[in-house]
């Protein structure tokens, strides 16, 4: 009697925890079609959790990665004022990594683990980082076009279904939009200025164009992740519906500062009332991500030799918390 | 006009040699930190410049022996603990000579009212750093010793009075020795033996006598100004 007592409620918990697992789910369903957010301590899909633990770890670790191309020019910056509007960029990337890596923290991953991932190449950064920053304008191309596209991605994700992560893109956007502007304010005052200068803002929009129309990842119909995401609320809009709303933004802007666009095929169509572009370039886009790209071996290498010959550092402060305590640290 | 190119080119070669950090800090808080005090810095060279004429002509267009600063700030960055010996030098330094300043009523103090909670802010980061590094493991206590000792004969030439900084440079030098002492005694590490100036060296940087890292680090700092001789950027 005893025995079947007790096989009696085994097989009622298994029921129990499988109706209430089911519970969990519908729950976890009914908060996402209804826009409420999903905060850490709520259930979640491990699905869920882990594609947004993939999404934040390739954020964060963009924004760190992506100082490099920019700190590139800190030391050569042309002027007093634009080598301090640089500085405080690099500076606000350093600061949306650590958001970032916060946020994702929240979802049982770690700073450590997540920097491991990134060192070793089992994590990826944006492909566009991977581009070399050639000359001044460079810097004044990044701001127009990289943060811009990383802007009309990054504002969608203000509403995520994920709380942290919402809540780090309304504060990196912020700024993101002032460091936009400074970039568009830095071509403009090239292409006004003198013809070597205007040449040089020209040569640097003809370059980074692309790249930047890359950063929408592949066509919807080659997107891995794509369809699962935008169920979840994890995404709000397609690649190509937020590409082409950055194309829509950039030509105008691009007339204003009189320079073209290095697109032939590039044109506005009165029927959809959008621009139509020419062909992205797809085997350079998944041939930079693979690895082959101008700065891959580079940015990463950086990295890592930043952390190994920055390791004693880390091992003297945790050195020195242990004898003095945390707070001393 | 002397003085604030002193004070102004102290300012902005730190600045550019912090800004030399950037991608490269052993941890990323220390990204937003070493920026954070290369901006600080920036922002008062860019003051005390614009007192003397045109800030990107005295940055971009002065030849290397029209510098006016320290030996000591020009030094290469090394590793990290040098990086922070020489953070704790000038900002200790800073600190005092801009707490007297700030408490005078001369063309400076207002300027030196501001930087002075900056600076008081940057001494305390190299502070915690040395504490850190010095008391942390037996190789960090190796390498900040060593970055004391490679940097203090350049730590003389602060107190080399500077014409039109009206401060007590006796009393000043005593406020450094006394905290610098501190702070290296609670980090339990060596006040260096050696001298503080070179046989030839003191008020060699404010006289416009430089180390040689320096000339190459106005080579880059200059070369895409002068090359477009005229534009504005």
């Amino acid at each position: 009697m005893a025995t079947a007592a007790a096989h009696r409620t085994t097989a009622d918990a298994q029921t129990g925890q499988a109706e209430q697992a089911a519970a969990y789910e519908a729950a976890f369903n009914t908060a996402v079609a209804a826009d409420e957010r999903i905060e850490p301590r709520d259930w979640m899909p491990d699905a869920y959790r882990a594609s947004l633990v993939r999404q934040m770890a390739q954020h964060a670790h963009s924004e760190i990665i992506g100082m490099q191309p920019e700190a590139n020019w800190i030391t050569r910056a042309p002027s007093l004022r634009r080598k301090a509007i640089l500085m405080a960029k690099v500076q606000d990337e350093a600061g949306h990594g650590l958001y970032l890596y916060s946020a994702a923290e929240t979802l049982g991953t770690g700073r450590e683990e997540l920097l491991d991932k990134l060192h070793s190449g089992r994590q990826k950064y944006s492909s566009i980082f991977n581009y070399p920053t050639l000359t001044w304008a460079d810097v004044g191309a990044i701001g127009w076009l990289v943060d811009g596209a990383a802007i009309t991605n990054q504002v969608p994700l203000c509403r995520c279904s994920y709380g942290p992560y919402a809540r780090a893109m309304v504060r990196i956007c912020k700024e993101e939009s002032f460091h936009q502007r400074q970039g568009y304010e830095l071509l403009l005052h090239l292409s006004k200025g003198t013809p070597e200068q205007h040449a040089m803002a020209q040569d640097a929009v003809d370059r980074w164009w692309w790249p930047s129309l890359m950063m929408f990842g592949p066509p919807d119909d080659e997107s891995a992740h794509s369809a699962q995401s935008m169920a979840w609320k994890i995404k709000r809009h397609s690649n190509d519906e937020l590409r082409q709303r950055f194309v829509d933004i950039a030509v105008p802007q691009a007339e204003a500062l009189g320079l073209t666009l290095p697109d032939p095929d590039l044109r506005w169509n009165e029927e959809r009332g959008q621009y139509d572009f020419g062909p992205i370039d797809w085997d350079e886009f998944w041939d930079v991500l693979k690895g082959n790209g101008p700065c891959n071996e580079q940015r990463i290498t950086q990295r890592r030799t930043a952390h190994e010959e920055g390791a004693w550092v880390r091992e003297a402060a945790s050195a020195y918390a242990a004898k003095h305590g945390k707070a001393a640290a | 006009m002397t003085a604030a190119l002193a004070l102004g080119d102290d300012a902005l070669v730190l600045s550019h040699r912090l800004g030399e950090w950037a991608g490269h800090a052993p941890v990323l808080e220390e990204e937003v930190a070493l920026a954070n005090i290369a901006l600080d810095l920036l922002g008062q060279a860019r003051i005390l410049l614009s007192l003397v004429g045109d800030e990107d002509e005295l940055a971009y267009l002065r030849e290397e022996r029209a510098f006016r600063n320290l030996q000591l700030v020009e030094q290469p960055n090394g590793d990290f603990a040098q990086t922070i010996a020489r953070q704790l030098c000038f900002s200790t330094y800073q600190r005092l000579l801009y707490g007297q300043l700030a408490a005078g009523d001369g063309e400076f103090a207002p300027l030196a009212a501001k930087a002075v909670k900056e600076v008081a802010y940057h001494q305390d980061h190299a502070e915690h750093w040395t504490l850190r590094l010095g008391d942390g493991t037996e190789e960090s206590h190796g390498r900040m010793q060593r970055g004391c000792d490679a940097l203090w004969r350049f730590t003389g030439e602060m107190f080399q009075p500077v014409e039109g900084v009206d401060v007590d440079w006796q009393k000043l030098e005593a406020g450094w020795r006394e905290s610098v002492g501190a702070v290296l005694e609670r980090a339990t590490l060596t006040v260096p033996e050696g001298p503080q100036c070179g046989a030839w060296a003191a008020g060699a940087g404010r006289q416009g006598l430089h180390t040689e890292p320096f000339g190459r680090m106005i080579a880059e700092m200059q070369h895409l100004h002068r090359s477009h001789p005229g534009a504005t950027w």
